[in-house]
């Protein structure tokens, strides 16, 4: 399973890569394989304000649906809409096809999230 | 947790593994949607060893099964196998099931993994009649081959003419030198075969057919999405001790000739004008996937509620059973389903969803 090192990580399996002061949000590689064949992505409106663990979407595979948790908060800036004809890009590349873009609106909550290390001890269990 | 002995070939072929009613079961070999059009399309093979096999034989057994059983008992012919309910006597279901006919005094029943004690309970309870019940669930492996190359597959491996064995019939068939019950059923809307026989004989016939013929092993997955798709019922779903058989839409396997069986009256109740409620097909008109427990709106007030639903692997398109209030399941009534946070349009249709195909 792959771990990227560069990245935060959720205990629901969501990871986020900072760039400056935007947040790249997404789903882990563990969080598509347990998932299996996704079928279906429904994602947030750009200027939608996330909030800290509220849902903000959902992936579907076949069998079930699983709620997006937002890792941070922040406005949103920019959906993949890629996501929306090929939403099995998120088996392919859970690390390339990111879900949403949001601005930081407090760096400081990157703090509570997981290293690659204690994410990867996490999945490990 | 309980295991099949066609654990170590799941195992062997890396499938993913859940539990379900207690037993360590394949969700999954490589992937649901790539196992669900093998079946549509060519054949798939199922482990469907959980499924609980009960014997009631004895002087009074066709009595006995008729009191408990809503379909009809007393009009079935040596190697028939008739679908039907045990009900309660509010008409809420205890199980769904297959009876197989050996003879007048000898029947297998076919029940849910889930459900099996339950029923064993049950049919005791029941029991007033010359007739035992046995629980002879841990003597048999079954896998089920479905699909439309399925009789071409397995005709390979038998002398006998498999086209003679009619649907919902069943006879004794040497494979290559065992003795296996082979029935032409299943829960996939495909023609097919359930097979039943000794735990090794079964597996190395599963394992044989996926080696040796190429059908492609599938899960409880694909199983789950191929009998959505035929709208065949799931007990806890479409039917349950709160739905009953009528309000599914499954009084087909209702015989109300039948002067007295456990649940007529309420059912004949219900079926002479006293329904409140119904299973209808959905089709949804906007984006989402509606699931099981998803609310069912008209108007912003709830008139039912998903009983399963999937974005249909054979039609690329969401649909879904639903049970839903009068008269809001007339045909084509415009509805909507509560997905989350969104209200997504559909349509009350037929529950035909492969009706361009020939079905079980």
């Amino acid at each position: 399973m792959k771990v990227p090192k560069n990245l935060y990580y959720t205990e629901t399996h969501e990871w986020v890569r900072v760039e400056n002061s935007h947040a790249y949000i997404g789903i882990t590689d563990y969080a598509q394989d347990s998932l299996g064949e996704i079928v279906f992505v429904e994602l947030p409106e750009e200027s939608d304000q996330l909030s800290k663990g509220s849902e903000f979407g959902a992936i579907e595979s076949v069998k079930a649906a699983s709620d997006l948790l937002s890792p941070v908060s922040g406005v949103v800036v920019a959906i993949n809409e890629d996501l929306e004809d090929a939403p099995e890009s998120l088996n392919e590349d859970p690390y390339e096809n990111w879900i949403v873009k949001v601005e930081l609106e407090d760096e400081s909550e990157l703090e509570d999230l997981k290293s690659a290390g204690e994410y990867e001890s996490l999945i490990e269990e | 947790m309980k295991k099949t002995a066609l654990h170590p070939e799941h195992v062997r072929l890396q499938a993913k593994l859940v539990e379900f009613a207690g037993y360590e079961m394949p969700i999954q070999y490589t992937s649901i949607k790539e196992e669900h059009h093998a079946v549509r399309q060519k054949a798939g093979v199922f482990d469907v060893s959980h499924m609980g096999e009960l014997h009631v034989y004895g002087k009074e057994a066709t009595e006995f099964l008729d009191h408990v059983y809503t379909n009809n008992i007393q009009s079935m012919t040596a190697k028939q196998i008739v679908y039907g309910f045990l009900c309660m006597e509010s008409g809420g279901v205890v199980d769904d099931l297959l009876i197989y006919k050996v003879n007048d005094q000898s029947y297998l029943l076919v029940v849910n993994a889930a459900n099996k004690d339950k029923d064993f309970e049950w049919l005791n309870k029941q029991n007033t009649f010359d007739a035992a019940v046995v629980d002879a669930s841990d003597d048999y492996s079954e896998v089920a081959l479905q699909g439309p190359q399925a009789e071409a597959v397995l005709q390979t491996r038998i002398q006998a003419d498999l086209s003679a064995l009619r649907p919902f019939t069943f006879d004794y068939f040497d494979v290559e030198g065992e003795e296996f019950l082979i029935s032409r059923t299943g829960y996939t809307g495909e023609d097919g075969f359930e097979i039943y026989g000794d735990h090794k004989p079964v597996r190395r016939l599963f394992a044989g057919l996926i080696e040796r013929d190429g059908v492609t092993p599938c899960g409880l997955g694909a199983r789950d999405t191929l009998r959505f798709e035929a709208a065949l019922p799931l007990y806890g779903h479409e039917i349950s001790e709160e739905i009953t058989p009528i309000e599914a839409g499954y009084g087909f396997a209702v015989d109300f000739k039948k002067p007295s069986f456990k649940g007529r009256e309420a059912l004949l109740a219900q079926k002479e004008g006293g329904l409140t409620r119904r299973v209808v097909g959905l089709e949804l008109e906007g984006k989402g996937i509606p699931r099981e427990g998803y609310p069912v709106e008209k108007d912003g007030e709830t008139i039912g509620h998903i009983t399963s639903g999937y974005l249909s692997p054979t039609l690329g398109r969401p649909i879904a059973l639903a049970l839903i209030q009068r008269p809001f399941t007339k045909r084509k009534t415009e509805v909507s389903v509560r997905i989350r946070r969104r209200t997504v349009p559909a349509t009350v249709r037929n529950k035909k969803f492969l009706s361009h195909r020939k079905t079980n």
